[in-house]
């Protein structure tokens, strides 16, 4: 008996330590947060004041690392729950084209364009989600159908050439000297975009993490692992699927949407398509799906990846003179490599793993009534 | 925009059947190897492209076309063998989704390994077979060549799973996984074997594009999608299915392209699958899983 509240005791001071530890844990990651959003703010500047011969050019690859970051954290709300779509190169497309469309044949402006591209393309995730979910495609068949729906839309931006230009693309019309909050373009303006991007990218992780705290999440880890399980405690399964597609669709359709308002140009092979959607799926698993900035890590990955080779590549005559301009798929071969590695070796991609080792560090010492209490 | 019952109607459908027999022969490779090893290649494709690349280089070296057709079928065999040995093996065990994806990347690498190896021209073989008149109808000779070496080879497929020892052993893995190691079958063979097979398939595949398409690096991408459809179309795993879906599709295509415009045939061949996908989950001919 004695023996017993001994341990009990025990035990309850392991937990107020770790409570302690969490509280202390958690003081330090608000400002870690805090930190790093001053630096991602001071960034331009410090671009500008550091490298100014090539501003537009390093700015360049943070505003598109920022971009996809975004668009990548959309389609992880989807992914990390077991729903692998190669269907979002279609909800970017309708986004870009969407909104790129309506300004260049009505004349509307993107601040209504984005909402009613955004609809559209919730609408078409819940149209295929919806049977999807409820006839329980799931693995394989959810793969390859989403991919039916993304070539789907690339078919029908390339057929609609009349208005979208075809396969050569189109370009929104040009307002002014291409600076307009009305038309919302700001491509001369790299300082203005990165800051769009910037608070894009933000937002994004706002909405990551509110769907990482709301039941929901829970419902679809349940659901992800056991459907019929999770049914069976009072979980609607394709309710709670739907609501998680139709984030992921809005959030990849106001992507593609600012990406086009950045690029100001739009082509069925850079905002929609097969190739985007592999893009997106494999980013994704490089850098981790499962956590909150495992998207953006891979995002920075690519980014960096693809450019530094090119660099690189541009740099040196022998590898210009073994490869020609084939040495330009350069990148995407080591890219290529790097996924097969990380997916036999490294599953939860690069963040997922190395923040597992440095928990597994922290949760050592604590055992295991620290697990129970950190839920 | 004109779509009337006449002769070039005719001939759109005739044609789409034709175009169904290579479509064909691309499904059976993917279900062969779906089937028995639960897997999906979503670099089949790519493999395709490997073999007709193959192919285009032994053929610019001179060599005899037969020749360079069978170096291409058994560069692509290997290349299905090494796929799986290296590649697929290691994640066997792990969720399917990964084995999809894993092949995704393999996707990147031969694209990567084409563009580097032959740069993003197009290439042609420069063998042309001419085509054939019948009532105003024209067909060319290498589609009808494709059909029929289509047909032949999915015969000779059903012979072999039907009457030799590792294909009925192939059966039986496909029917159960877990049974068959204790009846003395070495799976892991079967397993290299079928990749194998599905890979020369690929290569046969090649060998008849080659007569009819230019080859460039991301020709895997244009029809890739359309196998996989076609695929889960007829039932994943599912062969005679697969063909009748390739016939399907092709139809859609070919006459939908003929009436509209290409695109618009694809279009509406993919947006058919959705449905259909929708009303049967399990494909036209899969049976309930």
């Amino acid at each position: 008996m004695k023996h017993q509240v001994l341990k009990h005791q025990v035990l309850k001071h392991q937990v107020l330590k770790h409570q302690v530890l969490k509280g202390e844990l958690l003081k330090r990651r608000w400002s870690a947060w805090l930190i790093g959003l001053a630096l991602l703010i001071l960034l331009p500047l410090g671009v500008r004041y550091g490298l100014p011969a090539s501003e537009k050019y390093y700015l360049h690859i943070l505003i598109q690392i920022l971009l996809w970051a975004f668009i990548y954290t959309g389609w992880s709300l989807m992914g990390r729950f077991g729903l692998t779509s190669f269907g979002h190169g279609a909800f970017t497309g309708i986004g870009a084209y969407g909104v790129v469309l309506l300004w260049n044949y009505a004349g509307i402006t993107p601040w209504i364009g984005i909402p009613v591209a955004v609809v559209v393309a919730v609408i078409v995730g819940l149209l295929v989600g919806y049977p999807c979910f409820r006839l329980r495609i799931v693995g394989h068949y959810f793969a390859l159908l989403t991919l039916a729906l993304t070539e789907f839309v690339r078919l029908c931006i390339v057929g609609l050439r009349d208005y979208t230009g075809g396969s050569l693309g189109t370009q929104p019309a040009r307002y002014g000297d291409g600076i307009s909050l009305y038309a919302l373009q700001f491509e001369p303006d790299r300082v203005l975009a990165y800051y769009i991007a910037l608070a894009l990218w933000l937002v994004g992780l706002v909405i990551w993490w509110r769907v990482d705290r709301s039941m929901d999440r829970y419902a679809l880890q349940a659901a992800s692992q056991d459907e019929d399980a999770a049914a069976s405690v009072g979980i609607d399964v394709t309710r709670e699927k739907l609501k998680v597609t139709a984030i992921s669709a809005a959030m990849c359709a106001v992507g593609g949407a600012i990406y086009a308002q950045y690029q100001m140009y739009i082509g069925p092979e850079t905002v929609a398509g097969l190739a985007i959607s592999l893009n997106i799926v494999f980013a994704v698993i490089a850098g981790g799906m499962g956590v909150m900035l495992g998207p953006t890590v891979g995002a920075v990955f690519t980014q960096v990846l693809s450019e530094g080779l090119r660099v690189t590549i541009q740099g040196s005559a022998t590898l210009e003179k073994l490869f020609g301009t084939g040495a330009l798929a350069l990148d995407t071969m080591i890219y290529g490599l790097l996924l097969i590695l990380f997916i036999i070796y490294m599953p939860k991609g690069i963040l997922g793993t190395l923040m597992e080792r440095r928990e597994k560090k922290a949760h050592a010492p604590a055992g295991s009534p620290a697990q129970a209490v950190s839920r | 925009m004109d779509c009337q019952l006449d002769i070039f109607f005719l001939e759109a459908v005739l044609n789409g059947l034709l175009l169904a027999g290579l479509f064909a022969l691309l499904a059976l490779g993917l279900n062969l190897i779906f089937g028995v090893i639960d897997v999906v290649w979503i670099c089949y494709a790519e493999l395709v492209m490997v073999g007709m690349y193959g192919i285009y280089a032994v053929d610019k070296l001179g060599v005899p076309f037969a020749l360079a057709v069978l170096f291409g079928i058994a560069l692509v065999a290997l290349g299905g063998v090494l796929l799986h040995y290296l590649v697929i093996r290691p994640v066997l065990d792990s969720a399917p989704i990964n084995q999809l994806l894993v092949t995704g990347g393999v996707l990147f690498v031969l694209q990567a390994a084409a563009t580097m190896a032959f740069g993003i021209d197009f290439k042609n073989i420069g063998i042309r077979l001419g085509s054939v008149s019948v009532l105003d109808m024209s067909f060319s000779y290498a589609r009808i060549v494709t059909f029929g070496v289509a047909i032949a080879a999915m015969l000779l497929l059903w012979v072999f799973l039907q009457r030799t020892y590792i294909g009925i052993a192939i059966r039986a893995i496909a029917q159960d996984r877990a049974i068959m190691p204790l009846m003395g079958v070495d799976q892991r063979r079967i397993y290299l074997v079928t990749s194998g097979i599905g890979g020369a398939l690929a290569g046969l595949a090649a060998a008849l594009m080659v007569l009819q398409f230019d080859i460039y690096p991301q020709i895997g991408l244009q029809f890739g999608p359309l196998i996989f459809m076609i695929c889960v179309l007829g039932g994943l795993g599912n062969m005679i299915g697969g063909f009748v879906a390739a016939v399907i599709i092709s139809e859609f295509i070919a006459v939908g392209g003929s009436c509209f415009a290409t695109e618009w045939g694809y279009a509406i061949a993919f947006l058919f699958f959705m449905v259909v996908i929708f009303i049967r989950p399990q494909g036209l001919f899969g049976g309930k899983s």
